[in-house]
């Protein structure tokens, strides 16, 4: 069983009805026991990073992510889920879960920068929004069986910036080249959305449903 | 770097697409879901429903063919037509949908925009605007003005300053419809949209006018569109999603292979 963190940010039944198309047993839970019991957790989220860690500590699910990351349970954040497992977000000025050093950064924030408006892509839109391919650092399994002309279905205006290099699997390219997934241990994070993103998003969830970290 | 993204809009009444005369194979031309997928295989990157459904009575129809695609396909996909609540916008998106499009309800009630945006995220919020050629003026300084009803009415307002609005409020996406050009298949309407895009800085989805390939190449060149609506050129068969990204890319505009969903 495969829990999927119930947090109120966003539409979460998209990850649940991608989880049961690939047949994999699942349930939306913001249930701690449920959460205890579960033998790998999806943490995903769509919305802004500091009402998402008020609502994550309301309900009492950071402490119950943490115990189940220190557990070893194989732990798959999306979207916003892949970036408050980092210490810092900046948006909204966010202490988040720091299960991995690191911040989160913001594209307009990087455009701005003066080495960027010297030499960057002008006109990028924010949010990066649509198909984009990642290029990948390292291997990992829950990638495995990808082709190199994979797309992705990303929308965000923040990304993870881990602190430790060790821990960036892929990344892509908007404008900045940003990881676009993140790992370490038991834990693997997306900042695109697999459960959107035809059939190489949903490789990768079964992979994930596979993987023994 | 990321690709510009090609949309099959479908019309639906009352449960059934209301364009589709000419699929072959198995398909049901008149079944949403199985032309969802369709178009999920054939590699398009998105899906648009828009629900001309009169009677407002009948909207929990259109709610059960979004929960039904939502359990097909597994790309993006938006509802427009006939939002016109945070009641109206919740129900599609908990039944599956990606984003919700506002379009008239927006016009005369602005703030459901913003209200939208706050509830369910700026990602979740598209702006459709139904913009006509006015010419310059004071009151119109781009020149294009918004319509709605089909573009039988004329709203005395300035479709850039429109969209910039909708942005500020929490729009974001803009799927940009010219009355126009819309059914003419003679193309997109180049000018306004390369306008939009270049002055708001959220995506910009160009509809209206498609015929040929060669006029997504125009938009999402020239036009500078993040991604372009089509509708006639591919759903009665005259042209496939396959063939017009080909199309493209020999051109240089970067798509997303469509061999992606097998």
């Amino acid at each position: 069983m495969i829990a999927i963190i119930d947090y109120d940010a966003g539409n979460l039944t998209s990850v649940a009805r991608a989880l049961s198309h690939i047949g994999v047993e699942n349930i939306v839970t913001n249930n701690i026991r449920q959460i205890e019991a579960a033998e790998r957790i999806v943490f995903p989220g769509v919305g802004a990073a500091g009402s998402a860690m008020e609502s994550l500590k309301r309900l009492g699910l950071d402490n119950a992510i943490k115990d189940a990351f220190d557990r070893g349970k194989p732990i798959l954040g999306i979207c916003l889920g892949s970036q408050i497992i980092l210490s810092y977000s900046e948006e909204n000025q966010t202490s988040c879960l720091g299960l991995m050093d690191g911040n989160v950064r913001g594209f307009s924030a990087e455009f701005q920068k003066a080495e960027f408006q010297k030499s960057g892509v002008s006109g990028l839109k924010i949010p990066h929004m649509g198909w984009n391919q990642i290029r990948r650092r390292s291997d990992h399994a829950v990638l495995s069986g990808l082709r190199d002309t994979d797309e992705f279905y990303f929308v965000h205006s923040f990304f993870p910036y881990p602190e430790k290099k060790i821990n960036i699997i892929a990344v892509t390219q908007y404008g900045i080249e940003f990881p676009s997934v993140i790992g370490m241990k038991n834990m693997v994070a997306m900042q695109f959305h697999p459960e959107k993103s035809g059939r190489p998003g949903l490789q990768i969830l079964r992979n994930f449903c596979k993987w023994e970290p | 770097m990321l690709s510009k993204r090609i949309i099959p809009c479908l019309d639906v009444r009352e449960g059934r697409t209301t364009k589709g005369i000419k699929f072959k194979d198995n398909i049901d031309i008149g079944d949403p879901v199985d032309m969802a997928r369709f178009y999920y295989e054939a590699g398009a990157d998105e899906i648009v429903f828009y629900d001309i459904t009169a009677s407002h009575e009948k909207r929990d129809i259109m709610i059960d063919v979004v929960r039904k695609v939502a359990e097909t396909i597994f790309i993006p996909f938006s509802v427009g037509g006939g939002i016109r609540t945070l009641d109206d916008m919740r129900d599609v998106l908990l039944a599956g949908a990606e984003k919700v499009s506002v379009n008239s309800a927006a016009v005369l009630n602005p703030k459901i925009i913003a209200e939208g945006a706050r509830a369910f995220g700026n990602q979740c919020i598209v702006l459709g605007m139904d913009v006509k050629h006015v010419g310059k003026s004071g009151k119109i300084p781009s020149g294009y003005e918004i319509v709605i009803n089909g573009g039988r009415k004329y709203m005395g307002i300035d479709a850039l300053e429109w969209a910039r609005q909708g942005r500020d409020l929490g729009a974001g996406e803009i799927c940009l419809n010219s009355i126009d050009a819309d059914g003419t298949q003679d193309g997109y309407e180049l000018t306004l949209t390369e306008l939009i895009s270049t002055h708001v800085d959220i995506p910009v989805i160009a509809s209206g006018g498609a015929g040929e390939p060669e006029h997504l190449y125009q938009v999402l060149s020239k036009g500078k569109a993040d991604a372009a609506l089509i509708a006639s050129m591919t759903h009665y068969g005259a042209y496939t999603i396959e063939g017009i990204k080909s199309y493209l890319t020999e051109k240089g505009v970067k798509v997303r292979p469509t061999g992606s969903q097998h």
